[in-house]
Order: structure tokens, then C-alpha cells, then sequence
């Protein structure tokens, strides 16, 4: 068989037990609750500010304020349940799995045990990303259609986003080969709000205008680059909005940020290809 | 009966193996012909486990060598030649028996299809659960199962780890008849097992390991040892001692001339436990 081959049947595999995890039925429950409850909120949001009536539309408009502060909410919702969805498709699936006996059969068979793993993360990768995809449009769409509102960058934010909990399927997966699933589990969620904590040092580096701090936050950011393409997806939702508004939601909590440009977007998908070759490498030598 | 070089399904050259400072083979050497049945016997911990796995990829060897059909153990064309069983399993619980073995027909590229599907399932006595789901089976169902996973696309060696350890009595009589079949098809078995009267039954030939070294090898019969002749006659029960079944006739007709009446004879070997057991030593692990 060939390595594509052998690669697509445990995609496959992969994807059949993706579904089939009890945890991905629980996150669209979540996920349905979180839409209703946004598109609740957006309702009472755009209609609240209906009402105030700015003394010039050029310089604040309540509307483009309204719909990217809470968008840039939907879409931190999104990287959540995304990153959520990434790490328990990605939960013990090597140590785990060979704890549990569930991966000598398969490593037996004449496929390379680097393609055992890089098409687990194929798996984990396109559900969690089809995911991401899929709640960020539907927010989208609830925006749109609730207030009236539409952010000035529609694709590259959900392709950021999309990439952001790949990144964070990679990292779960690499994980998962020295960690048994709770340890795992535990540890991934940490880097994921140490990636979180290192954007808003960033933000609050740059706002306070402490330049260390400022580089601190960047330099986390780029080691942990999920938090990075959301933040550069914020950027991106109003990056044509100028006059106050515009300024107004670069101090917002969910709204302005700072682009990084498509140098980081290389850099993720090299950052997400090395951490899976390490994965790939580190089970390659390990005895089961 | 020793395989001759062009005819080894299986070849360790002085396999060790270490864990930290815990070592687990200390150079065990070990040939399986083409067809041939060997049963590797030891205590717990003796190291039997890690040369199967060894010999299938999973662990890699400290020192020595592991051939599979004249190519290293481990390598995709090796792990082609192999079906495996291991001690310690799972497969999916939602996925159906004949889902299972679809899975693992892909992956060693076997196109057998479903005719391969229903004859291994037959094999093992699982036809009419074809579409159970694993987590409705009993441990001995997935244990044929795991059995029926391992034969699939036909391997030239199976290296099976306590493949009976979960089996009643009938599920080991069908293991039993599985390796007559597999005999008649000429395929190489490795049976590591605990149970010495299955192996004494199916194997062509026993190697015991004890801490990490084979310390007793060979054909079952030969590792019996004659332990005498016992004669039944008027007064009880008397022993000869180094007496062997070729003696019989001679001590009957003496004793018989002596005027004793005699009630039975019995020919006393040495089981393959009492071998075993003298082996290692009592060891238990």
C-alpha cells in the first residue's frame, strides 16, 4: 500500500472516530446554545444603540462599533470551541491509544508510523477547522442579518482562525505522544491560555505604550502563533474603519488588535508542520 | 529440529534488550522455520513479550538482531510479512467485527475482500457476529477477533501474544484447530503462552525464556524425559527406575517367570511443566 494510501484509510479511521466521540456531540450542543445566545445578544446589542444618535456618523458609528465588538466576541467563541474541539480530537491519541492497546494493531501494519500520526492530525485537523469555518460563517450570518453589519475583511479571518486551531491540533498532537491523556489534556489547555494571555500582554504592552512589555507579548504570541492569527483576524474585521470608530475599537476588548501581515500566516503553517514532524520524529523512536 | 538459513521465517541473533537498568532480553538467540509452530514458554517477566515486539517493530532492540523473512524486523516489508496479536489489546468499540477487519485489510493492502472477511471470522468462530459491535463482544469474542485481525492478508509468520489468555475451554479448542489449519497452509507461528499443555499440543517446537535468556529449547517430546516404568502386580506398585518402554516386555515376562501376577504397566516421562518448572527455576515472576 502506498504511503497516500495508507494515509487516507487512517484519515478515515480518524474522522469516523471523531464523530463518534461523545465530546464533539457535547460542543455542538454548546455551540447551537452559543449562537442562540449571541444572536440574542447581538439583537438586544444593535437594537440598544439604535437610540444613541452620534453627532457626526463619520466619526462614530454606533453600528460598525456595535457589530465588531461583538463579532470580535464570536470570534474569540470560535477560536475557543475550535482549540476546545482540536485538543479532544487530538486527546491520547498515541500514548493514550497505546496505553489502551488501541494502536499496536494499527502500527504493525506495513504503513510508516510518521503517517500514522500525520494523517491522525489530517483528521483532527480538517474537523476542527471545517468547525471553525462553519460556527464563524454562521456568526457571520447572524450579524449580518441581525444588525445589519459586515466586518471589512470577510475570508482572511476565518482562514486565520481555521489555521489558528490547526496550530493547536498540532501542538495537542505532539503532546499526546509523551503525555498520557489527562496530563495532555491539562497541559495543552494551559499553552493555549498562555498564547491567549501572551496577546492581551501584547495588547496592553502596546496601549500603554511599554515597549518591553509590548515585545514580550509578541514574542509569545509568535512561539504560540494561534493567538496571533486571531488577533490579526480582529485587526482585519475593521482595518478599513477609520475616524473614532476606527480608534475607538483598536481599545475595544474584541475589536481592533494588530495585524501581523502574511509573514505570520507562513510562519504558522511552517510552526504547524515542524510541531507535527517533532510528533511524527518522537514517535517514530518510541517503544510501545 | 533446527531450521536450516534459507527456510527461517524468523532469526534473533543475541537480542538484548534494557529498560534503564531493568533488562528485559540478555541476548536471546531464536530461529522459526517456514511452517513452523514454536512455543515460547517463560515466568512473567522472563522477556518473551518484549521479543515479540521486537520482532514486530513495536520495541527496538538494545543489542543483536531480528530477522523476518531475511529482512530486518521493524521495516515495512518485515512488518508485511507479519500478523500480530498482542497481549494487551483493543479495537475500536464502535466499530463492528467485519468493520475491524476491513480496516486492517486496507492497511496490509490485502485484497481479499469480503470472501477473506468471512473466512477468517469462520475460522475463528465469529461468522454470525460479523456485524457485532466490539463493545457488545465478550473478552474471548475479541480475542478471536484480535486472532482472525492478525491473519489478515495471509502473513508468512504470526507472532501471538497469550492469544488463549481470555479463551474458555472451547474458544481454546478452536485456537487449537486454528494452528492445525495454519500447520497445513505452511504458515510460521511464534505462540508465547503461559498454558504449557496447549503449547505441548500445537508446537513443533518450545524454546523457554527465563530472565531474559532461552534456557531450555527443543522439540515437546524431547524435553520429556523418561523417568522409568511403573508395574502394577500383587503386592502394589513398583517403580523401575530409568526404565523406558522398550523394557516393558522384559520386566513382565521376568516378573511373570517369577511367579508374580501382573495387573498393568505404565510408562513415566516427565511432563513439559516439570521440565518448565526445573528450567526456571520455580520462578512464577
Amino acid at each position: 500500500m502506498t504511503g497516500a494510501g495508507a494515509a487516507l484509510v487512517i484519515v478515515g479511521y480518524a474522522l469516523r472516530e471523531s464523530l463518534r466521540r461523545r465530546v464533539f456531540l457535547v460542543v455542538l450542543v454548546l455551540t447551537v446554545g452559543f449562537l442562540a445566545l449571541y444572536g440574542l445578544g447581538t439583537y438586544f446589542a444593535f437594537r440598544d444603540v439604535e437610540s444613541f444618535v452620534p453627532p457626526d456618523k463619520n466619526i462614530l458609528d454606533p453600528k460598525a462599533f456595535t457589530g465588531a465588538t461583538v463579532f470580535g466576541l464570536a470570534m474569540f467563541a470560535v477560536l475557543f470551541l475550535g482549540s476546545v474541539v482540536a485538543i479532544f480530537l487530538t486527546l491520547g491519541v498515541v500514548r493514550g491509544d497505546a496505553e489502551a492497546g488501541l494502536l499496536q494493531p494499527i502500527v504493525v501494519r506495513p504503513i510508516g508510523r510518521r503517517t500514522i500520526v500525520l494523517a491522525r492530525l489530517a483528521g483532527a485537523a480538517v474537523v476542527s477547522a471545517a468547525y471553525a469555518l462553519v460556527v464563524y460563517g454562521l456568526a457571520l450570518a447572524i450579524t449580518a442579518a441581525v444588525g445589519g453589519w459586515t466586518p471589512d475583511h470577510v475570508v482572511g479571518p476565518a482562514l486565520g482562525l481555521a489555521l489558528a486551531v490547526v496550530t493547536v491540533a498540532a501542538i495537542s498532537l505532539f503532546a499526546s505522544v509523551f503525555m498520557s491523556a489527562t496530563a495532555q489534556g491539562i497541559a495543552v489547555f494551559m499553552v493555549f491560555g498562555t498564547g491567549l494571555t501572551a496577546g492581551l500582554l501584547s495588547q496592553i504592552g502596546r496601549a500603554l505604550d511599554s515597549g518591553s512589555l509590548h515585545t514580550i507579548g509578541r514574542v509569545a504570541t509568535w512561539l504560540l502563533p494561534f493567538d496571533g492569527l486571531y488577533q490579526a483576524g480582529l485587526h482585519a474585521l475593521i482595518s478599513s474603519t477609520g475616524g473614532l470608530t476606527g480608534v475607538a475599537l483598536q481599545l475595544g476588548p474584541f475589536g481592533g488588535a494588530e495585524g501581523a501581515g502574511p509573514l505570520l500566516v507562513l510562519w504558522a503553517i511552517a510552526y504547524t508542520a515542524l510541531v507535527a514532524g517533532g510528533a511524527a520524529l518522537a514517535f517514530s523512536r518510541r517503544d510501545l | 529440529m533446527t531450521p536450516s538459513p534459507d527456510s527461517v521465517a524468523l532469526v534473533a541473533r543475541g537480542v538484548g534488550k534494557t529498560y534503564g537498568r531493568t533488562t528485559a532480553l540478555g541476548g536471546v538467540s531464536l530461529e522459526v522455520g517456514h511452517g513452523e509452530l514454536v512455543g515460547l514458554l517463560g515466568p512473567n517477566g522472563a522477556g518473551k513479550s518484549t521479543l515479540t515486539k521486537i520482532a514486530c517493530g513495536l520495541v527496538r532492540p538494545t543489542s543483536g538482531t531480528v530477522e523476518v523473512g531475511g529482512r530486518p524486523a521493524g521495516t515495512r516489508t518485515a512488518r508485511g510479512m507479519i500478523g500480530y496479536l498482542a497481549e494487551l489489546f483493543r479495537f475500536p468499540r464502535w466499530m463492528t467485527a467485519d468493520e475491524v477487519l476491513v480496516l486492517h485489510q486496507r492497511l496490509a493492502g490485502s485484497g481479499g475482500a469480503a470472501s477473506e472477511r468471512a473466512e477468517l471470522l469462520a475460522l475463528v468462530g465469529l461468522f454470525a457476529a460479523a456485524s457485532t459491535r466490539v463493545e457488545a463482544m465478550s473478552k474471548g469474542m475479541q480475542q478471536r477477533l484480535g486472532i482472525a485481525q492478525a491473519l489478515v492478508g495471509g502473513p508468512r509468520l504470526l507472532l501471538l501474544d497469550e492469544p488463549t489468555s481470555a479463551l474458555d475451554p472451547a474458544g481454546r479448542g478452536i485456537v487449537r484447530e486454528l494452528m492445525g489449519e495454519l500447520r497445513t497452509r505452511g504458515t510460521s507461528v511464534l505462540l508465547n503462552s503461559h498454558l504449557l499443555s496447549e503449547v505441548e499440543r500445537v508446537c513443533d517446537r518450545v524454546a523457554i525464556l527465563n530472565e531474559g535468556r532461552v534456557v531450555t529449547e527443543g522439540r515437546p517430546a524431547d524435553l520429556s524425559r523418561p523417568r522409568g516404568v511403573e508395574i502394577e502386580v500383587d503386592g502394589g506398585t513398583r517403580l523401575y527406575e530409568g526404565a523406558t518402554r522398550e523394557d516393558v516386555p522384559r520386566i513382565v515376562a521376568e516378573l511373570v517367570a517369577s511367579g508374580e501376577r501382573v495387573y498393568g504397566a505404565r510408562v513415566l516421562a516427565s511432563t513439559l511443566e516439570e521440565t518448565y518448572l526445573e528450567a526456571v527455576g520455580g520462578a512464577t515472576g
